[in-house]
């Protein structure tokens, strides 16, 4: 008699909530959908450093790098506008965690090539990841004549090995909401050459770099690197950057200071030669431009028309 | 009130229970249902699906509603989609478009064998968090294994929702947007 009750009671409850909100009746809709959280920066470089971000599978990213002289050059340099240093470099997303990247910079004629892979990817729903993180694999190249190595000596003989440096970093990073992210970048340089045997081989760094969004193309980016004092050679310093990204469509424009002249790990984590308090801070600016090579997601769609036709 | 009483009241709430329940029977739903849309201007042509569409349909009081996820729009350029959810359609803060209305034209026996029927469509459509009313008129085709499909093309325009197109693109969106949407539902 209960039994029969309550089974009653059911059937009315039952019939009942569909009256206002018909979507309701699906409960947890799209809970299979999965969607990755994206632009947590507005492009793969926060300035100098890697981001969070990649390129997006089968874009191509061309990015031109260009840092004038120093401000306090004064007047007779034109605050450092006389002078160049540039990087250009080619990025492309293998898939959506593999990015690979070259590039050749002016300063001492580098060539440089990286990896960068995401492990874990921070996602808005349909998971629970909080944060998303990378590695980078970096490699440079000494590409000048002999006699203009900086350590050039004719006495000693130069081993192309002497050329090439190493840089491995870990990306940790969380878009905390719209406006603000913030990101960890331990890491390691390794420099196959150092003046002398007082120095180290392998340099231990520490960034963090962040951004806060202004509108919704303009954002305000920084970043720090942080290398133990006798780690670096003498008359280094440790790397600062701030600045803004501009979105236009296509392109991101990033205006910004920095007192770092290369625009590669080895150069800009340990060898910056700037120092912020003397004034020695470059005004730069980093274009990017994407191409998509290549859309991924095509043979999908396609799939997918062919059968509407075929129903239809 | 004795035992015998209650007996019959306890029936009697059953079969009012049951004949909802046969009620909800008509109730037809999707959760892959698909919605494209198609911008097209002499600079750009844009397009975009989406095929994780959800809709109820509850034939017998012809009361529709449907709803999409807003960054689940797809496109084939991958800058595309992510200036459409940051810059334009703001996805974070309104996460979906929603349709409230309803469909009248076609009955819930009409449904159940093959035919293709006008329906006029009515309701309210919620874009950017922005909801304005629509009327438009669309098909439903019942084929011969009794499948039920619902489809239907209609103009959007990103004004109407508030939705800003800076001066240096404007030439790239168009004014209006086609909308195209394509149920197969299934019943519930």
């Amino acid at each position: 008699m209960r039994q029969l009750f309550i089974v009653a009671l059911l059937g009315v409850a039952t019939a009942l909530p569909a009256q206002d909100d018909l979507l309701s009746l699906l409960g947890e809709e799209e809970e299979d959908l999965v969607i990755m959280t994206d632009a947590s920066f507005k492009t793969t470089r926060v300035i100098n450093s890697h981001s969070l971000e990649n390129v997006a599978h089968g874009v191509l990213d061309f990015k031109i790098g260009h840092r004038f002289g120093f401000l306090n050059e004064g007047f007779n340099e034109f605050f450092g506008l006389d002078q160049a240093t540039i990087r250009l470099g080619l990025d492309y997303g293998v898939t959506p965690q593999l990015m690979v990247g070259i590039g050749r910079s002016s300063y001492q004629k580098t060539v440089d090539g990286f990896v960068k892979y995401k492990l874990l990817r921070q996602c808005d729903q349909g998971c629970n990841m909080p944060i998303t993180l990378a590695g980078v694999a970096a490699m440079s190249m000494n590409t000048q004549e002999e006699e203009d190595l900086p350590w050039y000596d004719p006495t000693v003989e130069n081993y192309f090995s002497h050329r090439l440096a190493y840089s491995f970093q870990l990306i940790a990073g969380r878009k905390f909401s719209e406006s603000f992210t913030l990101q960890l970048m331990p890491g390691l340089v390794h420099k196959n050459l150092v003046p002398d045997s007082t120095y180290a081989h392998d340099i231990l760094n520490m960034g963090v770099a962040g951004r806060i969004k202004l509108t919704k193309r303009v954002a305000i980016n920084a970043e720090y690197f942080y290398v133990p004092p006798d780690m670096l050679e003498d008359g280094y310093y440790n790397s600062f950057s701030i600045g803004f990204d501009i979105e236009t469509g296509g392109h991101v424009f990033q205006l910004h200071a920095t007192n770092s002249t290369g625009m590669f790990e080895r150069a800009y984590i340990t060898e910056t030669v700037g120092q912020w308090s003397e004034g020695d801070i470059h005004f730069g600016f980093n274009i990017s431009r994407v191409f998509t090579l290549h859309d991924p997601k095509a043979k999908a769609r396609e799939r997918i028309r062919e059968q509407e036709q075929g129903e239809g | 009130m004795n035992t015998n009483h209650f007996k019959h009241l306890l029936a009697a709430t059953m079969l009012l229970a049951c004949t909802y329940a046969t009620q909800a029977q008509e109730r037809y739903f999707t959760r892959t249902g698909t919605i494209a849309f198609f911008s097209e201007t002499p600079m750009e042509n844009i397009e975009a699906h989406n095929y994780k569409v959800t809709s109820v349909w509850d034939a017998t009081t012809g009361a529709v509603e449907f709803a999409a996820l807003i960054k689940a729009f797809e496109f084939e350029k991958a800058l595309m989609q992510e200036h459409f959810n940051e810059n334009y359609m703001e996805s974070s803060t309104f996460p979906k478009a929603t349709f409230k209305g309803t469909f009248s034209g076609v009955t819930a026996d009409q449904l159940k064998k093959p035919g293709t029927y006008q329906v006029d469509v009515k309701g309210d459509l919620t874009i950017h968090g922005v909801t304005k009313p629509v009327a438009t008129t669309g098909t439903v085709e019942v084929d011969k294994e009794g499948k039920v499909k619902a489809e239907n093309t209609f103009v959007v325009s990103p004004e109407d929702h508030d939705i800003e197109i800076p001066g240096m693109v404007r030439d790239k969106i168009a004014k209006e947007i086609q909308v195209q949407v394509r149920i197969d539902y299934q019943l519930m």
